[in-house]
């Protein structure tokens, strides 16, 4: 008998002999009764937008056809030298090509190779991660990113500086709307992670500080029909 | 760099000298204010999280429901936990106990060849002695958590599960960072010190050969570790190394996705006041290929380690529905003024005066339970519901029991304050108010020879005048009264 057998024997024994699965709690049910009436669009950017802005990240809402070249100019101004990115995305394409037609001074690094092949590089030398969320989450302020070769996990958390862009029509009114709508349970990306913010902590005498060992700031850009159109 | 600290012995109370400790702690007026400050902003937050108290009721039922509801099927739960967890390319481990599941991480480091071990927070890590383990074995465990971070290079305990440096001001810290790394000047910024933080660990996660968390919820269906943090650090740990290892206490596991987000929301809320922290991190299986990042290597270790004692007990499984929020020593008025590091255990407050003798054995403990007035404040904010001051009786009436005894479920170390005199005591009291006869004998001798009370009463006496028999007991008043009237 090994330590799984022994463990599992001892928290049977404790159990009633008929012990099926049993009923389960009624989470959907909590959640159709506490939800207030549906958002339109506009609500739920103007959500995702505020709680994102009190987090400290900064935001920026677009067109479809504004986006790339507001964000261009917002990024020169924030001076970002280095900005690592992966072009299997279509918005990464897009930045890719306008910041490469640009006589702009940003270097771009595509992350398209093994992460051991750059790692201290990354960490040492890149100023900016792109990412494309996969959904959003207006109830809290929060970007949902999931992990596959065109969204390495790193991009989001190492460099200093955060932007990921967001489609207006994929933000959710609350968490279990986003599980349940994009079925989340029914296959799991290696790494699925909620993004609120730049890093931050109280572990200091309860002293709110920003940066702590991820990206020190944030830059949203949330692609809407309404958007600010250059 | 001096994070290598390892080698040095932490600064560890056995939780039997409970006593003497709560009285240093209660002498020492800056630890004191260093707590009620912490205490009164972490109620704030919390409360000012759940302005609808309808809403909060409804969650907390919810919250109650999902880990009553996880906790009924749990060795089921862990198997399919396991299950979805390998076919996910997670290797799991089962440890019975502290030692088992700190020989089976330092087995997987061996067999990497590793030197080195980054660490984002995990308490069943700290129950474990982990670090103290691989460092005695020539592994260095650096705690990445600026919390934990600093509790490491100051060679202490953390005195809180959520905030480990909660004991400490920024002035101590300031000091600390000068005098423990390495060309850094004397600051009392927060924002410098952060930084000063995040620029001394940095290439730690880089340089790391595994990266260690624990595990704040499991999900069975889908085999998903849900990790939640403020700083980064955990997903760093859990990402950029070549090879991760989680451990988690074998009660952490629900058997649906869908059921951790009201627990999340009651943790987060409840913890620090947060609607949400900064990220949820929920990790499902290493780097697939095409993947350019993620661990190459994931490991789950389970761990029992005593909880499932209080699994076999029906009334003392609820204290395995906690999710770990520390709100119940926020509100807890000994813990405010003891602070954690008294308690002498990982877990300090109510959650570690309920857990603590499951872990380590009532011989060890016995004191713990008693350090309560019971005033309900901890069940009260429990966002799952746990009766702990009723676990709390129940544990004082383990520990009193005789160590004979033969019952049910017998607690390890049932009996520690079993005292012999004590249980004559009360068996005359119960008898004497059993029999009138004997009764009206006590009364008569206690009236009359009540010039002969002790003046040392034991504990009652230590801050209150002794007690004393009236001259009259009540029947003889009421039997007077009624003679008057006829
Ligand atoms: S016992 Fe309840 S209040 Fe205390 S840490 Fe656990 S869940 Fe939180």
């Amino acid at each position: 008998m090994n330590a799984r057998h022994r463990i599992l024997a001892k928290l049977r024994n404790a159990l009633p002999v008929e012990n099926d699965m049993q009923a389960a709690p009624a989470v959907a049910g909590y959640y159709a009764a506490n939800t207030l009436a549906p958002q339109t669009c506009q609500e739920r950017v103007a959500q995702l937008r505020g709680l994102l802005q009190a987090a400290h990240a900064e935001v920026i809402v677009a067109s479809r056809a504004a986006w790339v070249s507001l964000l261009a100019v917002r990024l020169a101004a924030l001076g970002v030298g280095r900005l690592a990115l992966n072009e299997d995305t279509e918005e990464g394409r897009q930045l890719a090509a306008t910041l490469r037609e640009s006589s702009g001074s940003v270097t771009l690094l595509p992350f398209d190779k093994p992460i051991e092949t750059w790692k201290q590089e990354l960490f040492d030398t890149v100023d900016a991660g792109f990412t494309v969320a996969d959904s959003a989450i207006a109830a809290t302020g929060t970007l949902v990113f999931k992990s596959s070769p065109a969204q390495p996990r790193s991009l989001s958390l190492v460099p200093p500086l955060h932007v990921a862009l967001v489609r207006a029509e994929t933000i959710h009114a609350h968490m279990f709307a986003a599980a349940l709508e994009e079925q989340w349970a029914a296959a799991m990306p290696t790494n699925l992670v909620m993004v609120s913010g730049p890093s931050k902590t109280s572990d200091i005498q309860q002293t709110l500080a920003y940066g702590a060992h991820g990206p020190k700031q944030m830059l949203v850009v949330i692609v809407s029909g309404e958007g600010e159109s250059a | 760099m001096s994070t290598q600290t390892t080698t040095q012995p932490l600064q560890f109370h056995p939780s039997a000298d409970f006593k003497n400790r709560s009285r240093e702690a209660l002498a020492d007026t800056k630890l004191r204010q260093n707590f009620r400050g912490a205490m009164d902003f972490l109620r704030g937050k919390r409360s000012a999280q759940f302005p609808d108290e309808n809403e909060l009721e409804n969650l907390r039922d919810l919250g109650e429901a999902v880990r009553k509801h996880a906790l009924r099927n749990l060795p089921q739960l862990l198997e399919k936990l396991e299950t979805q967890l390998t076919a996910n390319g997670v290797q799991v481990h089962w440890a019975e106990t502290a030692e088992e599941a700190n020989a089976i991480i330092h087995g997987i480091a061996v067999g990497r060849g590793a030197k080195s071990v980054i660490k984002g927070k995990s308490m069943a890590s700290e129950e474990i002695e982990l670090n103290d383990y691989l460092g005695e074995r020539g592994i260095t465990c650096v705690e990445s958590d600026m919390g934990e971070y600093v509790v490491q290079l100051a060679h202490e305990k953390p005195s809180h599960i959520v905030m480990p440096a909660i004991h400490k001001t920024k002035g101590d810290i300031a000091e600390l960072f000068h005098e423990e790394i390495p060309d850094t000047p004397y600051t009392e910024d927060v924002d410098e010190l952060i930084q000063i933080g995040r620029k001394t660990l940095r290439q730690m996660f880089v340089d790391a050969d595994i990266g260690l968390s624990g595990v704040n919820f499991a999900i069975a269906e889908t085999g998903t570790l849900w990790l939640v943090e403020n700083e980064g650090n955990g997903r760093l740990s859990t990402t950029i190394p070549n090879t991760h290892i989680a451990i988690m206490g074998i009660e952490k596991v629900v058997e649906k996705l869908e059921q951790v987000i009201p627990l999340a929301s009651l943790l987060t809320r409840s913890a620090t006041g947060q609607a949400i922290t900064t990220y949820f991190n929920l990790i499902s299986g290493p780097r697939r290929p095409g993947e350019l990042d993620g661990p190459r290597e994931v490991h789950l270790v389970l761990l029992d380690n005593g909880r499932s004692q209080a699994f076999e007990d029906a009334e003392l499984r609820a204290t395995l529905q906690c999710i770990r929020c520390g709100a119940c020593m926020n509100h807890c008025p000994v813990y405010a003024r003891l602070g954690g590091h008294a308690y002498g255990t990982v877990y300090p407050g109510p959650i570690g005066q309920i857990i603590s003798p499951h872990l380590l054995g009532l011989d060890d403990t016995r004191d713990l339970p008693t350090a309560s007035s019971l005033c309900g404040a901890c069940a009260e904010v429990c966002p799952v519901r746990i009766p702990i001051p009723q676990l709390l009786i129940r544990l004082r009436t383990e520990a009193q029991r005789n160590p004979g005894e033969a019952v049910a479920h017998r607690l390890k170390g049932q009996g520690a304050s079993y005292s012999l005199g004590e249980q004559l005591v009360w068996k005359f009291w119960t008898g004497a108010y059993a029999h009138p006869s004997l009764h009206r004998i006590f009364r008569w001798l206690a009236t009359r020879l009540r010039a002969f009370a002790p003046k040392q009463q034991m504990g009652w006496t230590r801050f209150r005048t002794p007690l004393q028999p009236a001259e009259r007991s009540l029947h003889d008043l009421m039997a007077e009264r009624k003679g008057n009237r006829l």
